[in-house]
């Protein structure tokens, strides 16, 4: 199966592309064809004014967008082998790795940072689809269960923004097993009772959607956001039949039970600070004045005396 | 009838005559015989030399083989007093995915894996190894009970991936993958995995996390199959032979990147020209794995396996 859903790459990197007005003040929009004033599309965190359409966003300006005052520390990733397997296909794979950090400035597709949100701690990893379509390969493993390791120590949740085609082939096996590894990072954080929201964003599918991204405590998508395991082409070329409108979308997938919520960007901040306060509510913490549970029978006897 | 390779065409030729000579023999006649020694060594040799050095492309179409012994057979061979258990509780029974309880050399297990299926009407029934959620669903469930009664788990991983459909996609395929990977991850008894032919992508993972992954040593497991890797990187299905070799899927590269613990020598001339002596390697193989994981408490094991594989590709790669 390919992870790598065919579908997703051409069509939305057109997403993003800027169209060829003079000095770039207008953007126009994928969906409606509309255009927008570029300093209004920035305010509104690249959600079409017209038509409500979620465009992509970086990393970056989630982060800013998401913590206090904008406010957030990333933290220094573990390195990972580069290219293991010394693959090549028509380019070797080491230039294809080289040129995507050239490009985008950042060593893979995946940034972890902590800091607040309404008040509150969290920790935050975000994918960046710009870097070889969000794949995930040893770098994003490697991100994942760093970002959990840190949750744990500072005994936050973690929230993580899924962007991606799912697996990077050109890690070949290794990039298979991230599936487990960072599985096995969320089931400790769970062990250890901390809450992880998984944020799905347009577009997640494959190796990502069939591991850690499902397996959130709460599941949140942005509107329209195409969510699935295969690829629509695949489904297509296997059942030779025609997809149902709306198929794979974030909506589809809430009608399906697989999904909590759908959630507006400009929402979505106030939305993950409530879900995190009451899944934090009931956790002993620093100047934690709610009676603890009485769960040790031993000791609600004493107070009952 | 023994069904070919492209690349065992020398060996086909020779099997042929060989069998023709013996037809005529009927057992007398001297100078015969001596011929079909001859020719039954020549063969012997081409095997060995052809099996050798299979390429990635062609081990792949030795893993998909119609006649390699599948996990039915493992099942009749392995296991005694097989007790087959069937659905998901929540939706339907999956047989692309079959599994139950048995007695392995002595002992219950429970056991799990993809079947393709022998002939068309098999092969229809389960939807060729292609498992949907309540395949994996079914897979969790009889994990968690084994959990709950202490049996070791045996798996045998056959698919080329979990199914492509709108059904799947609606019921949560990738949310059924993911928690198969997570109870693989969860569950306080032994896990021995096996892969017997072809290990496909997300389809193949969900039920390979164990304590010990083997493989068998013409078995493939990769992230994508060569086909499909090729068409998105080449461009074109035709560079399949190069994307298998790009790929490294072949068990020796598995064992050298230490993402398979051991490789299960195969009979000669690959697994389908003997099943029987397959599994019996196999099942020693297996019940190797388990005397040395014989005794561990729940959480040992638990801790062992999750460190197994975050530990993965941070060692012993350049
Ligand atoms: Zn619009």
């Amino acid at each position: 199966m390919s992870w790598l859903t065919d579908l997703a790459l051409p069509k939305i990197r057109d997403l993003v592309r800027k169209t060829e007005t003079p000095d770039n003040l207008w953007d126009k929009c994928p969906s409606c064809e509309q255009m927008i004033f570029h300093r209004d599309l920035e305010a509104a965190m690249y959600v079409c004014t017209h038509c409500g359409f979620h465009m992509r966003i970086s990393p970056k300006m989630r982060f800013k967008a998401l913590f206090d005052e904008g406010e957030y520390t990333t933290i220094e990733l573990p390195r990972v082998a580069a290219d293991p397997l010394r693959f090549r296909d028509r380019k070797r794979y080491s230039e294809r790795l080289k040129e995507a950090q050239a490009k985008s400035g950042e060593k893979d597709a995946m940034i972890v940072a902590h800091g607040t949100i309404e008040g509150q701690g969290a920790v935050v990893a975000i994918f960046n689809f710009e870097f070889m379509g969000g794949s995930m390969g040893m770098a994003v493993g490697e991100a994942i269960v760093a970002a959990a390791q840190l949750a744990r120590l500072q005994e936050r949740p973690l929230i993580i923004f899924s962007a991606s085609g799912g697996a990077r082939m050109q890690e070949g096996i290794l990039s298979l097993m991230q599936m487990a590894r960072t599985t096995a990072a969320i089931t400790e954080l769970r062990e250890a009772r901390l809450p992880f929201l998984s944020v799905l964003t347009n577009p997640t599918t494959g190796g990502v959607t069939a591991s850690f991204a499902m397996l959130g405590d709460v599941q949140i998508a942005e509107p329209g956001a195409m969510i699935g395991f295969a690829g629509a082409r695949v489904i297509e070329e296997t059942i030779r039949e025609k997809l149902p409108e709306g198929f794979q979308r974030a909506e589809y997938l809430l009608d399906h039970g697989m999904l909590d919520m759908v959630v507006a960007r400009s929402d979505l901040r106030h939305r993950i600070a409530l879900v995190m306060r009451h899944l934090m509510d009931a956790r002993p913490g620093e100047g934690d004045t709610l009676p603890q549970p009485a769960n040790d029978p031993q000791a609600s006897a004493k107070q009952a005396r | 009838m023994q069904h070919y390779l492209d690349f065992e065409r020398p060996i086909a030729e020779l099997e042929s005559k060989i069998k023709e000579l013996r037809q005529l023999s009927d057992g007398d006649g001297v100078n015969i015989v001596e011929e079909i020694t001859r020719l039954q060594a020549k063969l012997d040799r081409l095997l060995q030399q052809t099996y050798g050095k299979l390429t990635p492309w062609q081990k792949t179409q030795v893993a998909r083989h119609a006649q390699r012994p599948h996990t039915s057979h493992y099942i009749a061979s392995l296991i005694e007093d097989f007790v087959p258990l069937a659905g998901d509780r929540l939706y339907g029974e999956d047989q692309a995915i079959i599994g139950g309880l048995g007695r392995f050399r002595g002992r219950s297990v429970v056991v799990i894996g993809h079947e393709k299926g022998a002939d068309t009407e098999e092969r229809v029934r389960h939807n060729f190894g292609m498992a949907r959620p309540e395949g994996y669903r079914k897979a969790v469930r009889l994990m968690e009970m084994a959990d709950r009664f202490g049996l070791p788990v045996i798996t045998l991983v056959d698919t080329s991936g979990a199914y492509p459909g709108i059904g799947a996609e609606e019921r949560g395929q990738a949310e059924a993958i993911a928690r198969s990977i997570e109870t693989c991850l969860t569950i306080g008894v032994p896990v021995i995995c096996v892969v017997i032919g072809e290990g496909g992508s997300g389809g193949a993972i969900a039920i390979a996390v164990g304590d010990r992954v083997l493989m068998l040593e013409h078995a493939v497991y990769s992230v994508i199959s060569p086909e499909g890797c090729a068409s998105i990187l080449w461009r074109s299905g035709d560079q399949a032979p190069e994307a298998a070799e790009a790929l490294k899927l072949t068990a020796g590269d598995l064992a050298q990147l230490r993402v398979i613990d051991e490789v299960i020598v195969e009979p000669m001339g690959g697994a389908h020209r003997d099943p029987a002596e397959t599994m019996r390697r196999v099942g020693d193989a297996v019940a190797r794995g388990l005397q040395a994981l014989a005794g561990t408490a729940p959480a040992a094991l638990r801790t062992a396996r999750r460190e197994k594989f975050m530990e993965m590709g941070r060692k012993g790669l350049g």
